[in-house]
């Protein structure tokens, strides 16, 4: 790969190998907002969020001996992640904490992408991210993975397809799966 | 309900996302002018993007960004400290167990067939440690995922 961003990626890698934390502090702080995030479609909590994506660096720098620098270092931490967060719901599922109560639990972590609406409007778009939300906690986990990060975080279908070390067509085919149930969903909450 | 070809999910799912070059564009709207079904599954596909799109997570505070690193460092530096006693400790116990079994075998008060009884119970041990050790072993060269932390 020869883009500038990944060589630097690559560079900090190889000091991490070294053992030089500090360069593992300019991997964190790039990805920090999207680990957050990603988690945050996960479990549906700040403080979870933050401890996961958090823990999942901390893991993450223990194993950076057994990663290829020539990798995309995200599409790595992202499985590190993923597996803690899977670990984390069964866990939670096993405390007999049901999705209902986190939602009840939880105020919707949505809003509005711009900020100049009237009253009204604020009012409906209130209304519809706490439907969107509510819709999304009723998906499969699976399908509420794919949406958060094609239409919540923006991710690329080509980044899609590394992250869920899938194919293209295969991300998209998920997609319109994923988009179908959840346009269920909402349908039954109108 | 109307079932789509795989084609017809990307092409709807790319349209969607703003991913159409101009000859599936063109492929595209063929098919919304030849298929009304098609046509009503891209409207309502539209209905949900327009809500999606408007949508983002809530940022969280500021601070959270400036500690984040900080709260990262903290648990690897506890990561080391974690090793470093549970190795320290596998250590101390081996050889306190290492000393108990010599100073049973020279106990000469103990009875012969229970010193016998206690050298087969731990050979079983060790066949069983082995054998657990060998089967992860053969797990872990055969996993693809190996790489990634669980």
């Amino acid at each position: 790969m020869n883009d500038p961003e990944h060589t630097d990626e690559a560079e900090w890698v190889r000091q991490c190998q070294r053992g030089e934390k500090e360069a593992y502090g300019s991997l964190v702080k790039k990805y920090m907002r999207r680990a957050y995030f990603c988690a945050l479609g996960f479990v549906g909590s700040h403080e979870d969020a933050l401890d996961l994506s958090q823990e999942a660096f901390s893991r993450g720098f223990a194993a950076i001996q057994t990663f290829d620098p020539n990798k995309r270092f995200f599409t790595w931490y992202y499985q590190i992640l993923r597996n803690l967060c899977l670990n984390f719901l069964r866990h939670r599922k096993l405390e007999v904490v049901t999705m209902s109560v986190v939602l009840e639990e939880e105020e919707v972590k949505l809003e509005p992408a711009t900020e100049e609406l009237s009253a009204d409007a604020q009012l409906e778009r209130a209304e519809l991210r706490a439907m969107l939300w509510k819709a999304l906690w009723e998906l499969e986990l699976e399908d509420r993975e794919l949406i958060v990060a094609r239409d919540l975080l923006g991710t690329s279908y080509k980044t899609l397809a590394d992250l869920l070390d899938c194919p293209l067509g295969t991300v998209m085919s998920r997609l319109y799966h994923a988009r179908r149930r959840l346009r269920k969903r909402m349908e039954r909450s109108t | 309900m109307a079932e789509f070809s795989e084609r017809e999910k990307h092409l709807l799912m790319r349209a969607i996302d703003g991913e159409l070059t101009e000859e599936e564009r063109r492929e595209f709207e063929a098919l919304l002018t030849a298929n009304e079904s098609f046509l009503d599954e891209w409207r309502s596909f539209k209905q949900v993007k327009e809500v999606t799109m408007t949508m983002k997570f809530k940022e969280p505070a500021g601070e959270t960004w400036d500690r984040y690193w900080a709260g990262v460092y903290a648990r690897m530096e506890r990561g080391l400290a974690w090793l470093l006693i549970s190795l320290g400790g596998a250590v101390v116990v081996g050889f306190a167990l290492y000393q108990a079994f010599l100073q049973f075998l020279q106990d000469t008060s103990i009875p012969l067939l229970l010193k016998i009884a206690l050298g087969v119970l731990a050979v079983g041990l060790a066949v069983l440690l082995i054998s657990v050790m060998r089967e992860k072993w053969n797990t872990w060269k055969t996993d693809k995922y190996k790489g990634v932390v669980r």
